[in-house]
């Protein structure tokens, strides 16, 4: 666990990327494979579930530290951080011991399984032979909410330095259904076989929002358009007799939408499709509340799968009869895909997501404006020449997404953040007019700079008008402009609208409170895109 | 804290408490600050008063407008230099009577010459203890408990997640710091308050390793405190025609504010680093967004906060600046007559303004151009507010 410390160290310690690469390859060459292989998985999501609950592990440390529960809460408040808090609270190490990473995420997983009683004098050991850093990570590892400040991307380009395998090579290997406990460094890292396992997917090719005029990127003849439909993106991959279905986040989500394995009878063996699952009825999508009916449940009951029934609306095809053909012009690839999907029957559960056909860039930006009326959130802008590349890139793919929709809403509920914004008031609850009434209606936390927060974390400390907890009643005196993506009834707020990716835009100062939006404006927006 | 410190706070722990005085007491608080009626001076007020005690020279305990000032030799030089007033001086240790009230100061271990206030009259006894450090460093008088009835103590640091390393543990990592950037050809620039902590790391650190470079607001005081006979290693003042070149591997001393400004480009491709007791909170570290946070205080930690309140065997302490709602209510558990004082400008201490009077630091920001002197300022300003969590 040292070596790992001081890797996490490393990264802590350094805001430079290189830096971060350099002390991550050094520690693929040096540490035992299993730790290495431990922290490729770490470090792509491949995190040990939480194996103790957050009031039983603070219970334990306070008591351990001799501190009353009250004053280990107050510290917890200001570290804003439940593994640090006890790393922090605790006496130093009374029987330092090393042992392996892999060997204390071992230990974390079997604590999982253990009944609690049994949980609580394997973990004060731990402590006690942990000190600093090692005891911090340890903890972390405990409450399943590891995460080292390192993207996937930055991993994979580190492993290439410490391989030498190319880096797209690599992301590709290291995508799917794998474990370190049922691989090893050889057969996943270093083994020149993806194909060995036939539910991997590839890595996905993901774009930038455009910045300014889009006729900066040239001819329009050199690009392809089409809808950014608002839905899950996925990719199908049918090998075997066998189709799984991956989201981008790298989750098998194949058993949540069972209409999708009627494409095995209908598409050949060896077909890869990359696309975005929607709800989709009478011709159309159905609103993003329907398909998140069909999120986060194993099993679909019938009922739910008559009402928000789902296609696979196809972008791109990678693979074609068992070959890889991410590196064919993407013109040649949609053709492809569209002679594939065109002898189809209607009522199949794949469609071809259609071009959106312009001649000039003033005409895309006219079927833009249109994007909600067709149940999209804007345009997706494609490179024709352009090979599928892994992961987000600038140059070959854009997305141009309409407008978020938006709405002047005053601050009345303030409380603060975690992690790095702890000791900052930064998660707010808005409200809007009614009459003379103020009408909450969305959370939001992010959208401000650091400076703003802190001003308005001063701001906060002077003008709170009630206290619940950790949450801040404030005086209702700043307007924000709360941006979103989508609205949806809910008969679970006193607004009865839900909103879909709320975030501050801008903090309204010229605005007063008085001139804030009002429920009616909010129902506006539900009338039209609810 | 040393051993010796631990042990010597120990023994004082052993002694019996000092039962509390009838009331009313020796002190009150005002809208002003902390009162004595019977000596009628206030300590480190907030506000214009006819008399002030000031601790030291902090701008949140020594602020301008009094009607005349008492303070310890060795912080005087530094007040008077900062608020441009005449200071009447006391020796650690002299006693001196105002009213009828017997005050004396004793070592406090913040920043030289810092000192705790005593009072006595009629065998009653009480010390406000203004900012204190228990551990002993290698520039200021070193902390000493002194025993009394009733004890004014400071909680910056009131909770059991701040917990310090030994001194020479952290000299040592910041030593190690500037070699590893120093081996790779980069300046080191360390954001470190001017008063006190910078000079502290300038006695504690391996200075002769290599040049060292002050911010204009670091050498100002640096040259307050050689002028009252402290001993400090040469440093060379960053001035608009210093040629940062000719110094490669230098290690700059800089105000927190000045890390995020334009007055940083000259150092080019640096590493940077913040030393405070604040930097032991991995959230603040990353929200500073330097490459280092060195975790060193000119504060009690939470075990030096309670072996010196032990020490002072008060039966009645009073919590201020600071975790003072978590600290009074420990203390009442661990059986004391605990009191609060929320002083002004501070609530959370997490709000608690830079101890640099931001005035003089950016006086100090020495800018090239005047759209540098802008953007400098804007960058402080910045900075500043996003700070407020991380000052001392
Ligand atoms: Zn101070």
């Amino acid at each position: 666990m040292k070596r790992f410390a001081a890797l996490f160290a490393a990264l802590d310690g350094t805001t430079r990327t290189s830096a971060k690469v350099a002390a991550l390859a050094d520690y693929f060459r040096e540490a035992p494979e299993a730790d290495r292989l431990w922290t490729v998985a770490l470090l792509s999501g491949r995190r040990p579930k939480r194996s103790v609950s957050a009031t039983r592990l603070a219970g334990w440390a306070a008591e351990r530290a001799g501190l009353p529960e009250w004053l280990f809460a107050d510290a917890y408040a200001v570290a804003g951080d439940l593994a640090e808090t006890i790393a922090l609270i605790l006496p130093e190490p009374a029987r330092p011991a090393e042992r392996s990473l892999a060997e204390w995420i071992a230990e974390v997983r079997a604590l999982a399984a253990l009944p609690e009683e049994e949980k609580k004098p394997r973990i004060l050991a731990a402590w006690e032979a942990l000190g600093g850093t090692e005891r911090f990570l340890f903890n972390k590892l405990l409450t399943g909410g590891f995460r080292m400040g390192v993207s996937q991307t930055l991993m994979t380009r580190a492993l290439a330095q410490a391989t030498g395998i190319p880096e797209p090579e690599l992301a590709h290997r290291l995508m799917g259904d794998w474990s370190p406990e049922r691989t090893s460094w050889a057969s996943l890292v270093l083994a020149d076989d993806p194909a060995a396992d036939l539910s991997r997917p590839y890595p996905f090719c993901l774009a930038y929002q455009i910045e300014g005029d889009p006729a900066a990127l040239g001819p329009p003849a050199d690009w392809f358009a089409e809808w950014k439909w608002d839905g899950i993106r996925g990719q199908l991959i049918l090998r075997g007799g066998a189709h799984h279905l991956w989201s981008r986040g790298e989750e098998l989500i194949t058993d949540r939408f069972p209409e999708l394995a009627g494409a095995r009878d209908l598409l050949p063996p060896g077909t890869v499709i990359d696309g975005e699952v929607l709800a989709f009825a009478g011709g159309r999508p159905l609103p993003f509340a329907q398909l998140q009916r069909r999120i986060g449940r194993k099993s679909v009951p019938r009922s739910v799968l008559a009402e928000a029934p789902v296609v696979l609306m196809a972008y791109d095809l990678l693979e074609a009869g068992g070959a890889d053909i991410r590196q064919r012009p993407f013109a040649e690839r949609r053709a492809r895909l569209a002679a594939l999907l065109a002898a189809l029957p209607p009522e199949a559960p794949l469609r071809l997501s259609p071009e959106a056909v312009f001649d000039d860039w003033a005409a895309l930006a006219r079927l833009r404006e249109r994007s909600r009326a067709a149940g999209a959130e804007g345009l997706m802008l494609k490179r024709r020449a352009a090979p599928y590349l892994a992961g987000r890139r600038k140059g070959d793919w854009w997305k141009w997404k309409v407008d978020p929709f938006s709405i002047d809403a005053v601050m009345v509920y303030a409380q603060a953040g975690h992690g790095r914004r702890a000791n900052l008031y930064t998660d707010f609850t808005f409200a809007v007019w009614d009459g003379d009434d103020l009408v909450p209606f969305t959370r939001a936390y992010s959208g401000l700079t650091d400076a703003e927060f802190a001003r308005i974390t001063a701001w906060v400390r002077k003008n709170t008008l009630e206290r619940f907890g950790p949450v801040r009643r404030v005086r209702p005196e700043h307007v924000f402009e709360i941006g979103f993506e989508g609205i949806q009834r809910s008969s679970r707020h006193r607004s009865g609208v839900a909103l879909r990716f709320p975030r501050m835009l801008r903090w309204r100062e010229d605005k007063p409170a008085a001139e804030a939006s009002t429920l009616a404006d909010l129902r506006a927006l539900l009338d039209l895109y609810g | 804290m040393s051993l010796a410190d631990r042990g010597r706070l120990a023994a004082g722990a052993a002694r019996a408490r000092v039962p509390a005085m009838a009331r009313p007491d020796l002190l009150t608080v005002t809208d002003r600050g902390i009162f004595c009626p019977a000596g009628g001076f206030h300590i480190d007020p907030w506000r214009p008063v006819a008399r002030a005690l000031v601790t030291h020279g902090h701008a949140d305990h020594a602020r301008p407008g009094m009607g005349a000032y008492l303070a310890a030799e060795g912080a005087a030089p530094v007040i008077r230099h900062r608020l441009g007033v005449p200071v009447q001086t006391l020796r650690f240790g002299e006693p001196v009577t105002i009213g009828g009230v017997t005050v004396r100061f004793h070592p406090a271990g913040n920043v030289p010459g810092s000192a705790q206030d005593q009072g006595e009259r009629a065998g009653g006894v009480w010390v406000v203890s203004g900012d204190y450090k228990t551990e002993a460093d290698r520039l200021s008088e070193p902390f000493e408990p002194v025993r009394c009835h009733t004890f004014v103590t400071e909680c910056t640091f009131g909770l059991p997640v701040f917990r310090w390393r030994p001194e020479a543990e952290a000299m040592a990592a910041v030593d190690a710091w500037w070699a590893e950037n120093r081996a790779e050809g980069r300046v080191s620039v360390l954001g470190a308050y001017a008063l006190g902590k910078a000079q502290r790391l300038l006695a504690g650190i391996d200075a002769g390793a290599g040049p060292i470079l002050t911010h204009g607001a670091v050498e100002t005081v640096n040259a307050v405190l050689r002028a009252q006979g402290l001993r400090l290693p040469p440093t060379i003042r960053v001035t608009p025609g210093l040629d940062v070149r000719a110094y490669p591997g230098a290690l700059v001393l800089a105000t927190p504010s000045a890390l995020g400004s334009a007055w940083m480009r000259r150092f080019g491709r640096a590493s940077t680093a913040f030393a405070s007791g604040w930097m032991a909170l991995r959230g603040i570290r990353r929200r500073r967004a330097a490459d280092r946070g060195f975790v060193i205080s000119d504060h009690a930690d939470w075990e030096g906060l309670n072996a010196a309140v032990r020490a002072t065997g008060a039966a009645r302490v009073i919590a201020t600046h600071g975790y003072t709602a978590s600290f009074r209510r420990w203390l009442e558990e661990q059986g004391y007559e605990a009191g609060a004082i929320e002083t002004e400008f501070a609530g959370e201490s997490l709000e608690a303004p830079e101890p640099e009077t931001e005035a003089e630091t950016e006086a100090e920001t020495e800018a090239e151009t005047e759209a540098e002197a802008e953007a400098a300022e804007t960058g402080t300003a910045g900075a500043g507010a996003a700070e407020t969590g991380a000052a001392e």
